[in-house]
C-alpha cells in the first residue's frame, strides 16, 4: 500500500517535476536588400532580397539533455558559403550527463587540447560549422581526470535543409589530468602540472586510380601546462602519418604542428611569447577537399585579432597549413593610479610582435627518384628567410576625466601576397595604419564616440602599392542602455586607379532591450575578408539595406 | 482504505497545483545557469551550475578582441570594489578566445590589475549552452542560480542599469 501511494504521488506529481526542465537558446536573423552599384562591383541578387535564419533550442531536465538548431537560407546571405539552402535541422543532439559520465548522440563540438590534432566547432557569422555526427563520451573516473571518446562524420554542407556529411570517419580519443586536482599530496604546491595525450584517425575509400593512398591515417601527440607562482609554460607537439591529399600534391611525407606559450604575470603587467611550427598538416576528413572544408584540426595563426575595421579587414593572416614557422610576443602594462604617467586613472600601454617565415626545406636524405614520394625533409622550428607575415603594434589607453577617454594605436603589417592572397598585388604588400578612438561621455546615460583611421600602404620596387591608401571616419552616439546610432565613411582616396577613389558610407542604428538586440544599416560596403580567430571567409562588396536581430532566451 | 487514497488525492492534486503555479513561472520567466565544465586561467575544472555558491553572480561573456566588452569590464574594475562591499556580487568573465589569442587572456587581465574570476571558454561550449548571439553579453545570477536580468551589448551608463539590477536583487 505504502508503495502504492508513493507511485500515486509521483505519477500525479510528474507534470510538475516534468516542466521544470529548463529551456533555452537563441536565434538571428539577418536580412539584405541589395542594390547594383557598378562603381564598386556589387550586383543585385536576382531575388533581390536575401534571408538568413538560426535558431537554437537547448533542453535540460536533471541529467537529461537534448538540442537542436534549425536554419534557413532563403536565400543565403552574401559572402556565405554557396551551396547553403533551404530550410531544416542543421544540428541536434540527446545525451546524459553526471559527474561521472556525459554521453551525446548526435551533433556535437570537442577540442582536443589546442585542437591542433582535433577540433569541431561552429561560428555562424562566418558560416563555418565542421560539427561530428555521431557519439562522443566523456568520463571523469577521477578528481582531475577526463577521458574522451569521439566517433563520427563531418558536417560539410547544408543543401536543401539538409546536412551532408563529408566522405570520411573521424575517430579520436583524448586523455587530460591535472596532477594537482588528482594526487592529494600535490594538493597546495606553488608547481601546478596538466598532463594531456590525443589519438585521432580518419578512415576515407581510396579510389585514387593513381596512386595507393593510405585509407586509415592518425595524428597524435602530446603536451603539458606547468604553472609555478608568475610564471606559465604551456607546450603541444602533434604528429601526423602520411597523408596524401590535393592540398599537399598527393605526397607521402609525414606532418607536425608544434605550439608553446611562455608567460609572466603580475598585477599590471603581463608578458607573453609564443611559437609555432607547422609542416604538412592540413588534416581533413575528405582528401580532395580545400578552403575551409572537412578540417579536422585547427591551427591558430600566431598573431593579434585586430578591431578596428582598416586593420582587421583589409590584411589579416590565417595559418599556411603546409608549413610556417611563427613567433609572437604580447605585452600589456599599466602605469599605476596616482604617478606620473598613471595620472588619475592608470594609463595602460600594450605592445605585440608577430613574424611568420616559410620553413626551411632541404633534400638532405632525399631521393626524389625513389617510389616513396617523400619529397623534402623539414624539422621543427626550422625557418628559411622567406617572409610570410609582420605585424608590430602598440596602444595607449588613458582616461583623461571623468567625461573623457581615448585610445592611440600604431600598427605596421608586412604580409607576403602570394602566398597569404588577400587581393591581387604581388609580392610583399607593407601597411601602416594610425588609429585615434576618442569617447566623450555626456552624461550617465549618453556618450560619444569617434574613431580617425588611416592607412598607408608603401610601394614596392615596381610602384605598386595595392589599393592604396585609405581614411575611415567613424561617429557613433549611444544611448544607455537602449539605443545606438553610427556613420561612418570609409575612404580609398589613394588608389592608383582614379575611378576606384571611393567612398563607402554607412549608417547604422540600433535598439536593445535585455537579450534582443535589433540593427539597421544601410549603405556601402566594400569588399573584404570577415575574420573571427584566424579563420576567414571574404566577403563580396555591397550595397544597400541590412536588418539584424539577435534574441536569447 | 477510500478515505485515505481520497486525502491523497486531494493532497497530492493541491501540492502539484502550488508546485505547477511556480514550477511554470520559474520555467517560463527564468532560466538556470546550465551545468558546462570549464577551466579556470590554471586549468582547474569549474562547473558552471556551481558559480553562485557564494551569492550573486555578473556572468561577463567577452573575448580579447572586442573592444565594447574591454571597456564594459574596464568600467566596473573601478566600480568593483564598492560593488562587492555592498552586494557580495562575484564577477565571473567568460573569455570566448579560441586558441589563436587564448594565451593572450591572462596577458590582457593581469595587465588590466583585474580582480574577477575568469574562466576559458575556448570551444564556446557555455556561449552556446547560454545562448549568447555575440559579445559582449552580460548575465546576472542569483544566488539561487537564476538569471535574473541580462544584456547584450555594452555603452557607456549600461553598467548604471546592472548596478540597479544588482542592488534590486540584495535587497530581495
Amino acid at each position: 500500500m505504502k508503495n502504492a501511494s508513493k507511485l500515486l504521488l509521483t505519477l500525479l506529481l510528474s507534470p510538475a517535476v516534468f516542466s521544470q526542465g529548463n529551456i533555452s537558446g537563441n536565434m538571428e536573423t539577418v536580412f539584405q536588400y541589395l542594390n547594383e552599384d557598378s562603381i564598386i562591383n556589387a550586383k543585385q541578387p536576382i531575388q533581390k532580397g536575401l534571408l538568413n535564419s538560426y535558431m537554437n533550442v537547448f533542453y535540460t531536465q536533471g541529467n537529461f539533455k537534448a538540442g537542436m538548431r534549425f536554419e534557413s537560407y532563403l536565400p543565403r546571405i552574401q559572402g556565405y558559403p554557396n551551396r547553403f539552402d533551404g530550410t531544416g535541422i542543421g544540428m541536434r543532439y540527446v545525451g546524459y550527463q553526471n559527474n561521472f559520465v556525459d554521453v551525446t548522440l548526435g551533433s556535437f563540438y570537442e577540442q582536443f587540447g589546442t585542437g591542433l590534432a582535433l577540433r569541431t566547432y561552429e561560428d555562424r557569422n562566418l558560416g563555418y560549422d565542421n560539427l561530428l555526427d555521431g557519439v562522443r563520451i566523456v568520463l571523469r573516473p577521477a578528481k582531475g581526470l577526463v577521458l574522451k571518446g569521439v566517433y563520427g562524420t563531418q558536417r560539410l554542407s547544408f543543401q536543401q535543409g539538409q546536412v551532408v556529411h563529408s566522405e570520411g570517419l573521424v575517430r579520436g580519443t583524448d586523455a587530460e589530468w591535472h596532477l594537482n586536482e588528482g594526487i592529494g599530496l600535490l594538493k597546495d604546491k606553488k608547481l601546478d602540472v596538466v598532463l594531456g595525450a590525443s589519438f585521432v584517425s580518419k578512415f576515407q575509400v581510396d579510389d585514387n586510380p593513381e596512386w595507393i593512398l593510405p585509407q586509415n591515417v592518425a595524428a597524435y601527440g602530446g603536451r603539458l601546462k606547468l604553472t609555478y607562482g608568475n610564471f606559465y609554460a604551456d607546450a603541444e607537439y602533434i604528429q601526423k602519418e602520411q597523408d596524401p591529399s590535393s592540398d599537399n600534391q598527393y605526397i607521402y611525407n609525414y606532418g607536425h604542428a608544434a605550439i608553446f606559450n611562455l608567460r609572466y604575470t603580475q598585477k599590471g603587467l603581463g608578458i607573453l611569447l609564443s611559437g609555432k611550427s607547422v609542416d604538412n598538416m592540413s588534416y581533413r576528413s575528405d582528401r580532395t577537399k580545400d578552403l575551409q572544408d572537412a578540417l579536422i584540426n585547427f591551427l591558430p595563426s600566431l598573431n593579434k585579432t585586430h578591431t578596428y575595421n582598416l586593420v582587421a579587414t583589409l590584411y589579416p593572416y590565417a595559418t599556411q597549413p603546409l608549413g610556417e614557422v611563427a613567433y609572437q610576443a604580447d605585452i600589456l602594462y599599466t602605469f599605476k593610479k596616482g604617478t606620473q604617467l598613471g595620472g588619475k586613472y592608470g594609463t595602460t600601454v600594450g605592445f605585440n610582435y608577430s613574424t611568420t617565415y616559410r620553413p626551411k626545406q632541404t633534400l638532405d636524405g632525399i631521393d626524389l627518384n625513389d617510389s616513396s614520394r617523400v619529397v623534402y625533409f623539414t624539422s621543427p622550428f626550422s625557418m628559411s628567410d622567406s617572409l610570410y607575415w609582420q605585424d608590430i603594434n602598440v596602444n595607449i589607453t588613458k582616461k583623461f576625466n571623468k567625461q573623457w577617454s581615448g585610445i592611440l594605436s600604431y600598427y605596421d603589417i608586412q604580409i607576403n601576397n602570394d602566398m597569404v592572397k588577400v587581393s591581387d598585388a604581388q609580392g610583399i604588400i607593407r601597411a601602416r595604419i594610425a588609429v585615434l578612438e576618442g569617447t566623450y561621455k555626456i552624461n550617465t546615460h549618453n556618450a560619444l564616440r569617434w574613431e580617425l583611421q588611416g592607412m598607408w600602404v608603401e610601394k614596392n620596387p615596381a610602384g605598386i602599392n595595392d589599393k592604396g591608401n585609405w581614411a575611415t571616419v567613424l561617429l557613433e552616439y549611444t544611448i544607455s542602455p537602449g539605443w545606438f546610432f553610427s556613420v561612418m565613411n570609409q575612404y580609398n582616396y589613394g588608389n592608383a586607379d582614379v575611378s576606384k577613389r571611393v567612398n563607402y558610407p554607412i549608417v547604422t542604428c540600433g535598439y536593445i532591450k535585455d537579450a534582443t538586440r535589433l540593427t539597421v544599416s544601410y549603405g556601402r560596403q566594400r569588399a573584404g575578408l570577415f575574420c573571427v580567430g584566424g579563420v576567414c571567409r571574404p566577403v563580396p562588396a555591397n550595397n544597400g539595406l541590412m536588418i539584424n536581430l539577435t534574441h536569447s532566451f | 482504505m477510500k478515505k485515505l487514497i481520497l486525502l491523497y488525492f486531494f493532497g497530492v492534486f493541491s501540492l502539484s497545483l502550488s508546485a505547477q503555479d511556480s514550477a511554470t513561472e520559474s520555467a517560463l520567466t527564468q532560466k538556470h545557469v546550465p551545468s558546462v565544465k570549464l577551466v579556470d586561467m590554471k586549468g582547474k575544472a569549474v562547473n558552471t551550475a556551481d558559480l553562485t555558491v557564494d551569492g550573486p553572480v555578473i556572468i561577463s561573456f567577452w573575448a580579447t578582441w572586442c573592444a565594447p566588452c574591454k571597456k564594459e569590464l574596464n568600467t566596473i574594475h573601478e566600480l568593483y570594489e564598492d560593488w562587492v562591499a555592498e552586494t557580495g556580487v562575484t564577477l565571473v568573465a567568460i573569455a570566448i578566445d579560441d586558441e589563436k589569442t587564448k594565451s593572450q587572456v591572462p596577458v590582457y587581465v593581469n595587465g588590466k590589475a583585474w580582480d574577477y574570476k575568469v574562466l576559458m571558454d575556448p570551444n564556446w561550449d557555455f556561449k552556446r549552452a547560454m545562448g549568447v548571439n555575440n559579445v559582449p553579453h552580460t548575465f546576472l545570477v542569483d544566488k539561487n542560480g537564476n538569471i535574473v536580468y541580462s544584456h547584450n551589448n555594452y555603452a557607456p551608463g549600461d553598467e548604471e542599469k546592472l548596478y540597479q539590477e544588482l542592488l534590486k536583487l540584495s535587497e530581495k
